[in-house]
């Protein structure tokens, strides 16, 4: 509820500055607290590390370049179908690698990112290596200019992401993926059914990076393989949690807020290559110098000051 | 993009028979197989024997490739000479790196999530600055092997591709022999079994660990500059070899270095073949399918315990 008060205040906040760039840059934003929230739900939750997210999102962008060119569709049923095709190959995924150990579901994501990338490429329907161009509308009934739809779209899917995030923190479901994070062989043997949460956590979260990717096509207007299957989508859905703090649904929102508004001002204002670097460094310092992320330090700063 | 080699893999000429497509397509396999071996053999001992899951390696791969060719193109030396010139220094590089992974991750238990992501971490890092300082051209060796090829009657046989696989064939047997002959191979061999035992032996296990994964990104050095000699390298082309490197790790059984190296042959062949029959650009997507394969049907590999 609250969530969804403060997601009304940004959008008509961002409507009285009445700038469209805003706007385009918002969505990047929100698009990332959906990507880092989706991936903390295995990652974070589970302790199951996604390395292919670029690969979840460019299945989601995929599928509404394979319908628009079929059949147009509105995008928030778009939006249903990416997050199904991107579950789906999730929940594949997670049944052929989770029942041994995680490093190895963690190599199989980072190779179907290439794989995908090989297969839309030949594949000549969606547009190839050449890319697909996407038309979209200057204006849509009720809300106005085009961009501010897809933003209310993402505003609307950051608000679904964190609002399950955080119910599966709070149910019997989020206990059950702390077991297998903290001891799995532990909580196998007191019953817990580990193979069917860790299903649950990669369909949920595969889907959610499908969504985060359907509306994709329309905000950039032309899809290439190289930037749907981008690495920065990759980097930025780990380092964000892994900055913010990976224990809680607020880590992944601080993370996805602070490093998105800073790379879309790096990449107005340096470059886009510098500002990935930035990101890198940041994930590899956070690991090593603050393993619970910002969150974290603020958790150990409060407590400290209590004592 | 790794498509180049294969197609001048058979020297540009039209092969009309198909017995000869078939065993060209079975010497090249062989020869890429080497090469392949090459690659893999360092995360075949840091992913295998020490249970570090290094992501990065290709990185350090390409690392290498980009050594060979600043050292190559400014003094012309032999990129073999010069990987084997950096040896030690990506020896050092790997036990510091060791020494980071060890105090921030393996120690507190955390190499499943953070370890995992500091690898990856780095892998972008490595790739990020080489985009900055060189940008993404492609780069390439000169070597006097590089152009010509041998025939053998119906079969070709490119300096280019063969000098390499010689090459990993020769750092697979003196690793295979160090590892089984000398006290710290036989240690290295005994920390993956029993680290309790080999302390009891007087080895301090994290010791056994640093050199055994210093080695393994040594290997690195000598993999980029065969790299390099094979096809043009640019930053991004480790990514690619993400996939094959572990699933032929996977394929070979995890910690047997024959395995890797009969793993390796056979993607090499698959590979060959599947460039032959279907075009070079379905290469990347075999690896995969064959990474999926051996984990759904035998995920202990072909020579696995």
């Amino acid at each position: 509820m609250i969530l969804i008060a403060v997601a009304a205040v940004v959008f008509f906040g961002a409507r009285l500055v009445s700038n469209d760039y805003v706007f385009f840059a918002g969505y990047t934003v929100l698009q990332f607290v959906v990507l880092a929230t989706a991936w903390n739900i295995l990652g974070g939750y589970t302790g199951y590390v996604n390395f292919g997210s670029a690969a979840f999102f460019a299945l989601g962008a995929y599928a509404t370049v394979f319908l628009h060119k079929s059949y147009p569709l509105p995008i928030p049923l778009l939006i249903v179908i990416g997050g199904i095709v991107s579950g789906i190959v999730g929940l594949g995924m997670g049944y052929l690698t989770l029942r041994l150990r995680g490093a190895f579901f963690a190599i199989a994501t980072l190779a179907l990112a290439v794989v995908l990338q090989t297969l839309v490429v030949n594949w000549d329907y969606v547009g190839g290596s050449r890319g697909a161009y996407i038309i979209r509308p200057n204006e849509i009934e009720f809300i106005g200019p085009y961009i501010q739809y897809l933003f209310l779209v993402m505003l609307a899917l950051a608000v679904l992401a964190l609002t399950i995030a955080r119910g599966i923190e709070r149910s019997q479901l989020g206990y059950g993926f702390a077991t297998i994070r903290d001891d799995e062989l532990a909580a196998e043997a007191s019953g817990v059914p580990t193979l069917r949460l860790k299903l649950i956590a990669t369909t949920l979260s595969g889907a959610l990076m499908g969504m985060a990717g359907a509306p994709f096509p329309y905000y950039i207007g032309y899809l290439q393989p190289s930037s749907a299957f981008g690495l920065e989508y990759a980097v930025n859905s780990i380092a964000m949690p892994m900055i913010g703090g990976t224990t809680s649904w607020v880590g992944p929102l601080i993370g996805a807020i602070l490093l998105g508004s800073l790379q879309q001002i790096a990449t107005v204002t340096i470059s886009s290559v510098v500002n990935l670097l930035i990101v890198g460094l940041l994930l590899v310092a956070f690991v090593i110098i603050a393993p619970n992320g910002i969150v974290g330090l603020v958790q150990g700063w409060t407590r400290g000051r209590a004592k | 993009m790794s498509a180049s080699w294969q197609e001048r893999g058979f020297g540009g000429k039209e092969v009309d028979l198909s017995f000869d497509l078939l065993i060209n397509a079975l010497i090249a396999g062989i020869l890429l197989g080497g090469f392949y071996a090459a690659v893999t053999i360092g995360v075949s001992i840091s992913f295998g024997i020490l249970d570090i899951v290094n992501i990065a390696h290709p990185a350090f791969i390409i690392l290498g490739s980009y050594i060979a060719y600043i050292v190559n193109a400014r003094l012309g030396i032999d990129p073999i000479a010069i990987s084997i010139i950096m040896l030690p220094v990506f020896y050092l590089l790997g036990a510091g790196i060791y020494q980071i992974y060890y105090e921030s991750f393996e120690r507190r238990g955390q190499e499943a999530l953070r370890g995992l992501s500091f690898f990856f971490g780095l892998l972008f890092v490595t790739e990020v600055m080489l985009i900055l300082v060189f940008g993404v051209d492609y780069r390439y060796v000169e070597a006097a092997y590089i152009g010509p090829s041998w025939r053998i009657g119906v079969v070709d046989l490119p300096l280019r591709m063969l000098v390499p696989c010689i090459a990993a064939l020769v750092l697979f047997a003196a690793l295979e022999l160090y590892l089984s002959y000398t006290f710290i191979g036989r240690a290295i061999a005994a920390v993956a079994q029993d680290q309790l035992a080999l302390r009891l032996m007087g080895a301090s296990p994290i010791r056994i660990k640093r050199i055994a994964f210093g080695i393994s990104i040594a290997t690195a050095a000598v993999a980029g500059a065969l790299l390099i000699i094979i096809q043009p390298v640019e930053p991004s082309v480790g990514r690619e070899y993400i996939g094959r490197v572990f699933a032929i790790c996977v394929l070979g059984g995890l910690g047997s270095l024959p395995g890797t190296v009969i793993g390796a042959m056979l993607l090499g062949i698959i590979e060959s073949f599947t460039a032959t029959f279907y075009g070079p650009s379905w290469a990347p997507a075999v690896a995969f399918g064959v990474l999926l394969l051996t984990l759904a049907f035998r995920p202990a590999g072909l020579l696995g315990r």
